[in-house]
């Protein structure tokens, strides 16, 4: 479990220096590529902004007024006999559903546990591990006109729960 | 959904403060936190910013094309439907490498090209084989570097913000093999069913 605390450590500074390499070697512009990409990332910055801004003031009225607290008191017993954090419900349940509301509550909870506390590493984890299922079957056949989707909602679900499921064992084993 | 599970959260919310006497921290909350959004999004430019600046490289450099090579076996066993040298594989590796590097813009275009050509091959408005198998594999999302993740959890001052990332690749792992059964186990039944 070391092993994989030291890899995250690694491969972001390995990574960028294979890029560097690679890009040298293949005489590209590397520096000026640089700045081209960088100016989409300003632009995704901005584009997310009004996201987090909605989804975090919703939870926020939530959980402020103690509803978040007393449902979450409800489903605990539950949860927690199978090892369920229930703080991370709200996540679990959004993250099919739409990418940058997910993102919102991973702020918030990141925010509220603190990033380094086992909610804060699970949401994140969560985040990164699975994709928003519903928002890519509306992209994906709504652009090329297939209705019929048959079993592919049922998969693309299933495959959630079984990520999410993963996310929670994992980080349970490493950081737990 | 998105819409309802939103307003409902906020709704309930003031709800709840009406009957407990919690309006004040509902007050406060509301403005705190939509000050604490904005500070957030602007921080994560910083990460954006330099992440996507390497990605371009990355792309121009022609990893993105040498890591497809190496896919490409894998692929052309996962879609069995779709003929060796069709482009719709072409499209598949390189929504699945874009994916990989978390260029979701860069993604999302290959994957509808890759759809349009699955639909030529099937002439159906119906879902066929192939296209489940990749919605699942799109689905569960598989991520190399969680950018936008690590860039918030500097942003909360962690005292490591990249500690997540191996679990993550692990989880993302897990899920796209289990999304990949799982289209195969709803695959058979379908045609068992016939």
């Amino acid at each position: 479990m070391i092993f994989i605390s030291q890899v995250s450590l690694w491969i972001i500074p390995l990574f960028i220096m294979l890029v560097l390499l690679v890009g040298t070697w293949k005489k590209v512009p590397s520096y000026e590529l640089f700045v081209e990409g960088g100016k989409e990332g300003v632009k995704m910055a901005f584009s997310l902004l009004p996201f987090l801004v909605g989804m975090i003031v919703a939870i926020s009225i939530f959980r402020s007024s103690g509803a978040l607290d007393a449902i979450i008191g409800l489903i605990s017993p539950v949860l927690l006999f199978f090892g369920v954090p229930p703080e991370i419900v709200p996540l679990a349940l959004i993250k099919p559903i739409s990418g940058s509301a997910a993102l919102g509550v991973t702020t918030e909870l990141i925010s509220t546990h603190g990033p380094d506390s086992f909610i804060g590493r699970l949401a994140s984890t969560m985040q990164g591990s699975t994709d928003t299922t519903l928002y890519i079957l509306t992209v994906y056949f709504g652009a090329v006109g297939i209705r019929k989707m048959r079993y592919a909602l049922k998969v693309g679900l299933l495959a959630d729960l079984v990520a999410i499921i993963a996310a929670i064992v994992i980080v349970t084993l490493v950081f737990g | 959904m998105v819409n309802l599970i939103w307003a409902f959260m906020a709704i309930i919310g003031i709800v709840y403060a009406m009957f407990n006497g919690t309006m004040d921290e509902v007050n406060k909350a509301i403005f705190e936190s939509a000050n604490e959004a904005v500070t957030l999004s602007i921080g994560l430019i910083s990460v954006l910013v330099f992440w996507l600046g390497i990605m371009k490289i990355a792309e121009e450099a022609g990893i993105l094309r040498g890591l497809a090579k190496i896919f490409r076996p894998i692929v052309v066993k996962l879609f069995p439907e779709i003929p060796k040298e069709h482009p719709a594989i072409g499209y598949i590796l390189s929504n699945i490498t874009a994916n990989m590097f978390g260029l979701g813009n860069a993604a999302t275009p290959m994957g509808i090209k890759a759809m349009e050509q699955m639909k030529q091959l099937s002439g159906t408005d119906t879902a066929s084989r192939s296209m489940i198998t990749f919605l699942a594999i799109n689905t569960s999302s598989l991520t190399l570097i969680p950018t936008t993740v690590i860039a918030i959890r500097m942003q909360y001052d962690s005292l490591s913000p990249t500690e997540i990332v191996g679990t993550t690749i692990l989880a993302t792992i897990i899920g796209t093999m289990s999304a990949i059964i799982i289209d195969r186990i709803f695959y058979y039944q379908s045609i068992r069913r016939k």
